[in-house]
């Protein structure tokens, strides 16, 4: 095992890959010789050169839509769009065409490639730079999830999303990229779809994401030592394919659910969570499905502000005291 | 308004005038696909009228020179990138009329079985990666494509043809920009038809030649070529296959031309000038081009014989397809995912 840090993860696992396959390409804004404004993809156009290795233009349906021709005709292309909010500018390519041309060919047409991301808030950038967008991708058809909380998920999901055939949307949460980890040495390589049980409770399954994923841990550990509340907490890792069975499982176990998401709040991905666990294991709930999420707003940049909306450590700690205090009043 | 296309907007003298000889059998194979696509598209018409053909569709009739110019001088798999007025060119790669009329028609027997209709017509086993329904987004989809050709060391070139409107999109622009800047291997070719969709181009852009006036911006030779005249677009068509094969970077080429019907089924096209039609309609690409072969020697008989032939071939594929069954409708749920599924749970 190494330390490396989330940012470092993500350029091995595109080395990895790029060393195994000479279909694999890299390109984006800034990402060849600047190494990326997130400092992900350093090292890579010395090690592989500017054939594979690519600055774009500031031209986001010109990255995407490009990635989708290389795609279709044989390699297999790892696009950077800068910021998530970024993909609101080439959407039609993500929902129109990447998504569907697939299905509308009847299958002729096979797009394996992967739309890289830097995805969330934390770094005070307001309201255009720093929003959680995963729910977006994963309302259309066609396009694969993904979105790591560690290191090692980092360089695992990466590569598998890099072979998997199918579009992958995937989300490097820009809070994380500083985190560092155990990341197993050599190849790595992570299955889709495939959610994990960090720890395990009887009071209470917290579902996370992401950045929310070591927000939950703590909020976790927390609750263990406070308040004698002992939580499982599950990072879902690939929003699609869900592993829904992992959830089913670990929230009839406690029988009271909560998801912890960084989207606003209408349509997070949390909702169609809560929706698959009350429509098949409604019997095993103790008590109503608890979404703890950013509110309905576009985000603030000054620090006070950002850190009041955004689903923190204590704001945790706090719904799930309510959530199981309200149930043990009723 | 534009003036009907002479010989002074476009740059180059005619062929014929150029001294360049078409051989015979490229100039029947250039009549032949005109005249298949010209029965095939009246057809579709034709069906439509019938309640056959459902949803929406974007004829080509008038614009069939341009596909036969540019199919006749592509390799065989080299790449098409359409639009949803893309029957002509897909016609004129060699896809069977049974599959369009099928897939017009929801069909089983149609190119995509029913799961994409007439706005999105694929068959990439003759070249045609898709024909594209939003505006202007396949030209960065084609300058990837060109640039996998590129990199894989293929010779393939791409090929993205579009309308006029697909110029004032931001599309257009970037991938214009990328291909100049990457020197791909990639043709975009603008079907000038005079019309965005019920709007003269004219009097929503701040150029005159929508395409070929911002070809300066990317580095590109300023093209305007006469779109109707399937010499004109075959012979512009082959030398910018040459230059891309051989290194030298993207074309924009700007046919000027004209839809005889209107924009989709349900346009009557009354915003256009009785004149400006009737001018037009005296340019037909395809009566223009039998008067030429005509002229040149080549007995009427031949040309009467393609003709029967195509509309034989047209009446069996229109018969075939009202025989074909529709899907079976478990097909909805299927190839959303490369493994063939709709799965996004376990």
């Amino acid at each position: 095992m190494a330390q490396l840090s989330y940012r470092d993860a993500v350029a091995a696992g595109i080395a990895q890959e790029m060393r195994r396959d000479e279909r694999v390409v890299l390109f984006g804004e800034d990402t060849a010789a600047a190494g990326g404004v997130f400092k992900t993809t350093v090292g890579l156009l010395e090690e592989f050169g500017p054939r594979r290795v690519k600055d774009t233009p500031i031209s986001e349906l010109a990255i995407l839509g490009a990635a989708m021709g290389a795609a279709m005709t044989g390699l297999r292309p790892v696009a950077e769009i800068m910021f998530s909010d970024f993909l609101a500018c080439c959407w039609d390519y993500v929902a129109n065409e990447i998504a569907k041309t697939r299905y509308m060919s009847d299958g002729q047409i096979t797009i394996p490639l992967v739309i890289r991301t830097a995805n969330g808030a934390g770094s005070r950038f307001g309201a255009q730079h720093s929003q959680s967008v995963e729910n977006w991708a994963m309302a259309v058809p066609g396009l694969k999830v993904v979105a790591p909380s560690t290191p090692a998920d980092a360089k695992g999901l990466l590569a598998a999303a890099i072979r998997d055939p199918d579009p992958v949307v995937f989300f490097e949460h820009k809070s994380l990229l500083a985190n560092k980890g155990e990341v197993p040495e050599g190849e790595h390589v992570e299955l889709l779809g495939k959610a994990k049980v960090l720890r395990t409770g009887a009071d209470a399954t917290l579902i996370a994401l992401a950045a929310m994923v070591p927000r939950a841990l703590k909020a976790a550990e927390a609750l263990a030592a406070e308040h004698g509340i002992s939580a499982t907490v599950i990072d879902v890792r690939s929003l699609v394919p869900l592993d829904a069975q992992t959830l089913l499982a670990e929230s009839a176990r406690t029988g009271r659910v909560f998801t912890v998401e960084e989207n606003p709040r209408l349509c997070g991905w949390g909702a169609e969570i809560a929706s698959v666990i009350q429509e098949e294991i409604f019997g095993a709930l103790k008590g109503p499905i608890v979404r703890i999420t950013t509110p309905h707003v576009p985000l603030p940049a000054a620090d006070q502000l950002e850190d009041a909306v955004v689903p923190t450590v204590a704001r945790i700690v706090a719904e799930v005291r309510r959530g199981l205090d309200s149930r043990r009043a009723a | 308004m534009e003036a009907i296309p002479k010989m002074s907007v476009t740059q180059k003298a005619h062929p014929a005038q150029r001294g360049e000889a078409t051989p015979e059998a490229t100039r029947l194979r250039l009549y032949q696909l005109q005249v298949e696509i010209r029965y095939c598209e009246k057809r579709a018409y034709d069906l439509f009228l019938q309640n056959l053909v459902k949803g929406t569709s974007h004829l080509a009739l008038g614009q069939e020179a341009v596909a036969a110019g540019f199919a006749a001088a592509m390799n065989k798999d080299d790449y098409s990138f359409c639009t949803y007025r893309g029957h002509h060119h897909t016609l004129a790669r060699g896809v069977p009329m049974l599959s369009v009329l099928g897939e017009l028609m929801g069909r089983q027997c149609g190119l995509m079985k029913g799961k994409g209709g007439s706005m999105h017509l694929t068959s990439v086993e003759h070249g045609v990666m898709g024909s594209y329904a939003i505006v202007g987004a396949h030209l960065p989809i084609a300058a990837g494509a060109a640039w996998s050709a590129q990199y894989r060391g293929t010779k393939q070139v791409a090929c993205a043809f579009f309308g006029d409107g697909a110029t004032n999109i931001g599309a257009f622009h970037e991938a214009l920009n990328l291909a100049a800047v990457w020197k791909l291997p990639v043709l975009f070719v603008c079907e000038n038809n005079m019309y965005m969709e019920y709007t003269p181009i004219s009097s929503v852009t701040a150029v005159k030649h929508p395409a070929a006036d911002r070809a300066a911006s990317y580095g590109l030779e300023r093209q305007v070529i006469d779109g109707n005249d399937a010499d004109v677009v075959y012979s512009a068509a082959r030398d910018a296959f040459v230059k891309a094969r051989s290194g030298g970077g993207p074309s924009l080429i700007e046919c000027l031309t004209y839809r005889h019907s209107g924009h989709s089924r349900a346009d009557p096209a009354k915003y256009r000038p009785k004149e400006e039609l009737e001018e037009w309609l005296k340019r037909d690409p395809v009566t223009l081009y039998r008067t030429r072969l005509l002229a040149m020697g080549i007995p009427e008989a031949k040309l009467a014989q393609i003709e029967s032939e195509a509309m034989a071939k047209l009446d069996r594929a229109t018969e075939a397809a009202k025989a074909s069954p529709t899907p079976a409708v478990e097909s909805a749920m299927t190839d959303v995912w490369a493994d063939g599924g709709n799965a996004w749970r376990n």
